[in-house]
């Protein structure tokens, strides 16, 4: 139990230094950028403490705003990633997803990728929403969405295979 | 009571949500506003002083770079030293019209954003060095922005990409004003809105800060017009004006002090109250 806690406290800062110092600075075409650091929301084991998770989702997204001159954004994004997760848990895995133990960094099955996937699109779908703030907007927001979605997806599972490697 | 309790208790993850969301909700909202909020911002201890560490990194791998840029400005100096005929008169330190090297703080950029629509600078100086709210930020090449927040060491500036910024501006060659915005498409032009259609306007024309605000002092440089169109129904004309700047790329920035300024609002405000 211990040790979770230990690891999750690692993870959440290690996951904001990264996004900090190198993807706040990668900017393909001048708007593609990817968020890696919501790997951290992702990987909270499955069972353990939910307010735990709505709090520290909601720091992590203010450390974020604090670092992009954002507001309230990122908080707001990461907050509700953070309270829909065990819907998106219900709907990637089926309904018993409490009495299995997921492990998402295993192998990569299709019911791991969709949950990376919609929890992907969730985040950067309120991110942008809230950044443009504007109706006129939503051809570039959903523009923005998608193809930040799919970058940060790929470094997503990058990061996962980098973090765990097989070990065999 | 007891059934109170038992709700607070049941409900408690959904009524952390609601709350942590109501907050973030405030905040962003609060941000969109033109004065935003002054807690999270990148001038705070925190990311001010992580900021300030990347760009020690990244400096030392741009020094090629930045002393090429030096070396040109050097030779520019220099070339306007020699060519001085008049040697009574001392030249002044910096070529900005009607500012007294006195009045610039010259301070380094070490955050920069351009990928939103709401772009903001973080500098390494802060009030300890007197910037203070609303002063304009230029560099050799152009302006850049408007100081928004500031805390001991460090500062935030609206950079002229952000859509809530609006810079007065004019023509140089017909003191034609209007006011600079940017539609927030592209890092390398903003637009020119409301100049009127008697203009008389080419294309590669100079646009200048104009004297009407008390930001910038009058006759910096913006950048050149490049396309020219009538937005629908209005006498005005929309210019879109080719920066000098390339905005995704600054280094060294000069903040300007205006020591007329507090005169000028006050007297304004005199003339409001009568």
């Amino acid at each position: 139990m211990n040790s979770a806690l230990l690891v999750n406290i690692f993870r959440f800062i290690m996951l904001l230094a990264i996004q900090v110092v190198i993807f706040n600075n990668m900017n393909f075409l001048g708007y593609i950028s990817p968020f890696p650091y919501i790997l951290y929301i992702i990987l909270y084991p499955v069972n353990s403490n939910k307010s735990g998770l709505i709090i520290s989702s909601f720091l992590l997204g203010l450390t974020m705003d604090m670092f992009c001159n954002s507001g309230g954004i990122h908080a707001t994004a990461c907050v509700i990633l953070a309270y829909y997760r065990p819907y998106i848990f219900k709907f990637s895995f089926g309904l018993s997803y409490e009495y299995q133990t997921i492990k998402l960094n295993e192998s990569l099955t299709p019911e791991r990728f969709s949950f990376i996937l919609v929890s992907v699109l969730l985040h950067h779908i309120i991110l942008f929403i809230l950044e443009a703030f504007q109706f006129k907007f939503i051809w570039d927001i959903l523009l923005r969405t998608l193809f930040s979605s799919i970058f940060t997806i790929i470094i997503s599972i990058i990061i996962i295979y980098l973090i765990k490697p097989n070990r065999r | 009571m007891q059934q109170i309790f038992n709700f607070i208790i049941r409900n408690s993850n959904r009524l952390l949500f609601l709350l942590l969301l109501g907050i973030s909700l405030a905040l962003t909202i609060q941000s969109h506003s033109y004065h935003r909020s002054k807690v999270i911002s990148s001038a705070n201890f925190l990311s001010g002083g992580v900021y300030e560490k990347i760009n020690h990194v990244n400096e030392y791998l741009n020094l090629r770079t930045e002393n090429d840029e030096l070396v040109l400005e050097n030779a520019r100096l220099k070339s306007l030293l020699f060519n001085k005929k008049d040697t009574t008169k001392i030249p002044l330190a910096d070529s900005i019209k009607g500012v007294k090297p006195a009045d610039i703080i010259v301070s380094k950029v070490i955050h920069n954003s351009y990928s939103t629509h709401e772009n903001y600078i973080t500098l390494n100086s802060g009030a300890k060095d007197g910037v203070k709210q609303d002063m304009g930020v230029i560099n050799s090449l152009g302006i850049i922005g408007v100081v928004d927040n500031t805390s001991k060491n460090y500062s935030t500036v609206v950079s002229i990409l952000n859509m809530k910024s609006q810079i007065n501006a004019k023509i140089k060659k017909s003191n034609h004003f209007g006011s600079l915005t940017w539609n927030g498409k592209s890092t390398g032009y903003v637009q020119l809105e409301d100049v009127p259609r008697l203009a008389s306007i080419r294309k590669g024309d100079t646009i200048v800060t104009g004297g009407q605000s008390v930001i910038f002092p009058e006759g910096i440089n913006i950048g050149t017009v490049d396309k020219i169109y009538i937005k629908d129904k209005t006498s005005f004309y929309v210019i879109n004006v080719k920066l000098f700047n390339d905005m995704t790329n600054l280094g060294h920035v000069y903040i300007i002090k205006s020591k007329d300024r507090e005169e000028l609002i006050n007297l304004e405000k005199k003339e409001k109250d009568e």
